[in-house]
């Protein structure tokens, strides 16, 4: 049987407030390859801080986190990081994509770090625009494009280097309805293709979507 | 992470506020032209100066003699400094208080119509004097040896002193009176080059000089061959006064290098700090907006922290970021500079000279300068936490 992509085991995160203020308190979790799991909760139960953890953004404060097989807890900082930028594609809400460079720019800027060669980088960011079906806005500036067209960017970026896993943090808290269904469209084709994604909403549309549930509450984690 | 890469983010991050960018550079700019115009102009006008001194001033040695209770210079000692390998000419010179105002007259006729007394300046020198201030003889000769030896009472007038008094032939032998003494005009020394006070003053044979208080000699001028005015300088004191050489004053050129520095030393100190303190103003102006570029970007910087660069490579980009400023402001600068002190040398016809090293140098003191005000800034980035970055 393969490795799971994600595999949480009694993973806790204390900030060191006064009174320490538990986020995360002994989470199990798995997630197997090309799973679509939605992760939803109110604000303030643990969402982002379980983002920060699944995206390698932060360490936990005890438990385990295997990704794609990779015990990361014991990592060093440089080690998480080429974890993180070969293994993990992130989208976030406000798309994070560089006002001043091209579209292409945008997605190439995927590869920029990591250790493969520069050859075919434009080829490979262009098939990437292409499965977003962004072809048409190559030389755009973001700043010219709607929001939905900025996510879908945001997404071709992320899906540069084959990551195991792709990481939302409220894709479309930004969109509307239109272009959230054409997102969450993309989401469907992108498992279809195999991806594994792990969207963390607080919208029911997004979440319904999704073909698995998890719900967190006061940093506890519960199937639905 | 590839060079090209991080050279392509790095500009891009430039390019991407490209007003900003040039304004950063400008303290750079300053900076650099300052200390690029202040070392070429320093230079050139060093170079200006050392083509001033001319063969005259670069091999004329005098040595002054000082009162001392017997006499340091022998009249006859002159011979030995001529001996000296590099010297031309030499002559002895005897000047006194006593005889520097006295009243000279051509002839003993109370004439009310004209001034004949003349106030002038009695001098005794050995015979080589023509020679040694690069003299000729207008009208007749210089007293000789045998002069001075039967102590023959002849006088050589300087050009002027002789037209002063009137004596413009010397046919017949003209006399002019000091005090109530004849002397015998044989000779009028003209077109002197050095010790031009001379053309106004009366030389007298060292023999009846004794009588105005010039028996002993209080200067010897030398002359000497191009180059040679340096060692002539160490060695005539020993050769005049042997035993006594640390008595003797020696007043020789400045060698030409040194002269040239001296000049550049003084102009460079103050301009120097000039530039070097629009240098650090300039440093200090890269690195305050670097800094408030980090904080704008910090959106930016967890973004790639995510895509998974390391710390180095995001400080990387801010110190080449910064690094660039500073190289762009040194080439501007040195640019500028160059162009100013060619400009500066054009208008005052001079012949600019500049150093290529200083050309080549100055843009790498800008990048280093860039890259020493991006290492605080390229640091904080570094440091920040992609948690907190994305957030």
């Amino acid at each position: 049987m393969p490795e799971p992509v994600i595999l949480l085991d009694d993973l806790t995160k204390e900030f060191p407030t006064d009174p320490p203020v538990r986020a995360l308190s002994a989470i199990n979790l798995r997630v197997e390859r090309s799973d679509y799991v939605a992760v939803v909760g109110p604000s303030g139960s643990g969402k982002s801080t379980l983002l920060n953890m699944l995206g390698l953004l932060d360490r936990p404060t005890s438990g385990s986190y295997r990704l794609d097989g990779i015990e990361t807890t014991m990592l060093k900082d440089s080690a998480r990081t080429t974890v993180r930028g070969s293994r993990i594609g992130f989208v976030f809400q406000s798309f994070h994509l560089l006002p001043h460079r091209s579209v292409l720019e945008n997605v190439m800027l995927a590869e920029v770090y990591g250790r493969g060669s520069r050859k075919g980088r434009r080829e490979r960011a262009l098939r990437a625009l292409e499965r977003v079906r962004l072809s048409h806005r190559v030389e755009f500036l973001p700043g010219r494009m709607s929001g939905g067209e900025r996510q879908r960017a945001a997404i071709a970026r992320a899906l540069m280097g084959e990551p195991a896993l792709l990481l939302c943090d409220e894709p479309t808290g930004n969109l509307d309805s239109k272009n959230t269904d054409a997102v969450l469209d993309l989401f469907d084709e992108l498992r279809a293709q195999g991806m594994t994604i792990v969207v963390i909403t607080h919208e029911n549309e997004v979440s319904e979507r999704a073909a698995r549930r998890v719900r967190i509450t006061d940093g506890t984690l519960a199937e639905e | 992470m590839h060079p090209r890469d991080l050279l392509n983010e790095a500009m891009a991050g430039l390019l991407a506020r490209p007003v900003r960018s040039v304004l950063t550079t400008l303290g750079t700019v300053l900076g650099i032209t300052t200390l690029v115009v202040t070392l070429g102009v320093a230079a050139t006008a060093g170079n200006q100066i050392v083509g001033r001194f001319d063969e005259l001033t670069a091999t004329s040695v005098t040595v002054e003699v000082p009162e001392n209770p017997f006499p340091l210079v022998d009249w006859a000692d002159v011979g030995r400094v001529t001996r000296l390998r590099g010297v031309v000419s030499a002559a002895a010179l005897a000047e006194s208080n006593q005889s520097a105002n006295l009243s000279v007259r051509s002839n003993d006729m109370v004439d009310p119509t004209r001034v004949t007394d003349q106030t002038l300046t009695v001098v005794a020198s050995s015979p080589g004097l023509p020679a040694a201030v690069k003299g000729r003889m207008v009208e007749g000769r210089y007293f000789d040896a045998g002069h001075i030896a039967r102590g023959d009472k002849v006088v050589v007038l300087g050009q002027h002193a002789a037209k002063m008094l009137g004596i413009t032939r010397l046919e017949r032998a003209p006399a002019v009176f000091i005090g109530t003494q004849a002397y015998t005009v044989i000779g009028v020394l003209g077109d002197l080059k050095r010790e031009k006070s001379l053309a106004s003053a009366v030389m007298l044979p060292p023999a009846v000089g004794g009588r105005y208080g010039l028996g002993t000699v209080t200067r010897v001028l030398v002359n000497t061959g191009l180059g040679a005015a340096e060692l002539i300088a160490k060695q005539a004191p020993a050769a005049l006064s042997p035993g006594n050489e640390a008595l003797l004053q020696v007043i020789s050129p400045s060698s030409p290098t040194r002269a040239r520095d001296a000049v550049e030393g003084d102009v460079n100190a103050l301009f120097l700090i000039l530039g070097l303190v629009s240098l650090v103003v300039g440093a200090v102006g890269i690195a305050n907006v670097t800094l408030v570029t980090v904080m704008e970007r910090i959106a930016e910087i967890g973004l790639r922290r995510a895509l998974g660069a390391a710390r180095r490579h995001v400080a990387a980009q801010f110190l080449l970021e910064s690094t660039l400023t500073g190289l762009t402001g040194g080439i501007v600068g040195a640019s500028v500079g160059i162009v100013v002190v060619v400009a500066v040398c054009a208008a005052k016809q001079w012949t600019p000279v500049l150093d290529v090293r200083l050309a080549v140098m100055a843009p790498a003191a800008g990048a280093v300068v860039g890259l020493l005000a991006g290492l605080y800034p390229a640091l904080r980035a570094a440091r920040m936490e992609p948690v907190n970055a994305l957030r």
